[in-house]
């Protein structure tokens, strides 16, 4: 047994890294989306448009820039397959729902600051990403990502 | 200084335009973050080194920006608009620019 591991270690090394790469990426997105579902549930309230507002003259006390960014990473196991759909084509779910996920996260730590500011909504929302790291410049690779958000937060003069 | 990403500052008038701001940083990332990156891409997951990174990175833009901004006798800049690309392997260019305005 010894020798056939010994003897083909980068295969066991590679399956070894798949089915970590698999486990805990599935865990930590899982854990990932209940915990966006359930901050965005309490940040509902806080208005975010992602157009420019006009208010009317003295209604605004205050205002300023917020933004908010996440740089996530895909699992081994992710990266695997979407190497195969490149052969094939067509839609390649493991990266939606990496941008999905740090896209979210990124507008829920602009509203998070915004919140702990004290505004009342957000207006002008721009969402940006980029691709960054290692493998950035390489050809049909995707390394890691960064989602930006940020927009101008506006604090009300309400009574 | 006030910074918007709207076309003007809301509740306020501007008086005076004072052209385009910007500013922008180049870094990378030590040894060290560089190594947690790179197990990092075997699990998956925030790096939350390189978001700590960039963030420093975008402030350190935006101060150049409304340094130069406050050097022209600007008080606020508008229109701020952000831009990352990454120049070399392992390092980013945050690139920051707006309007420079006065506001009463």
């Amino acid at each position: 047994m010894q020798e056939v591991i010994l003897g083909n270690l980068d295969l066991f090394l590679f399956l070894l890294f798949v089915v970590i790469g698999y486990s805990c990426g599935t865990i930590a997105e899982k854990r990932h989306y209940k915990s966006i579902i359930n901050r965005e549930k309490e940040l509902i309230k806080l208005m975010l448009v992602n157009a420019e507002g006009r208010f009317a003259d003295g209604a605004v006390h205050e205002s300023f820039l917020v933004s908010g960014s996440m740089v996530v990473s895909n699992d081994y196991f992710k990266r695997l397959l979407a190497i195969l759909r490149n052969f094939f084509g067509g839609r390649v779910k493991a990266y939606e729902s990496l941008i999905d996920r740090a896209r979210r996260e990124a507008i829920l730590r602009m509203k998070e600051e915004a919140k702990s500011k004290g505004a009342h909504m957000i207006v002008n929302l721009r969402l940006e990403t980029s691709t960054i790291g290692r493998s950035a410049n390489k050809k049909n690779s995707v390394g890691s990502i960064e989602a930006l958000a940020y927009g101008t937060a506006v604090v009300m003069n309400r009574p | 200084m006030i910074m918007t990403n709207v076309g003007s500052v809301p509740g306020k008038k501007i008086v005076e335009h004072f052209g385009i701001v910007q500013g922008s940083t180049v870094r990378a990332k030590h040894f060290g973050r560089d190594m947690m990156a790179g197990l990092k891409n075997l699990v998956g997951g925030e790096l939350k080194g390189y978001t700590e990174l960039l963030q420093e990175s975008r402030q350190e833009a935006m101060d150049r920006m409304s340094e130069q901004a406050r050097l022209m006798g600007a008080n606020a800049v508008v229109n701020i608009r952000f831009a990352t690309s990454s120049v070399a392997q392992g390092a980013a260019e945050l690139f920051a620019y707006g309007t420079a305005v006065r506001v009463e």
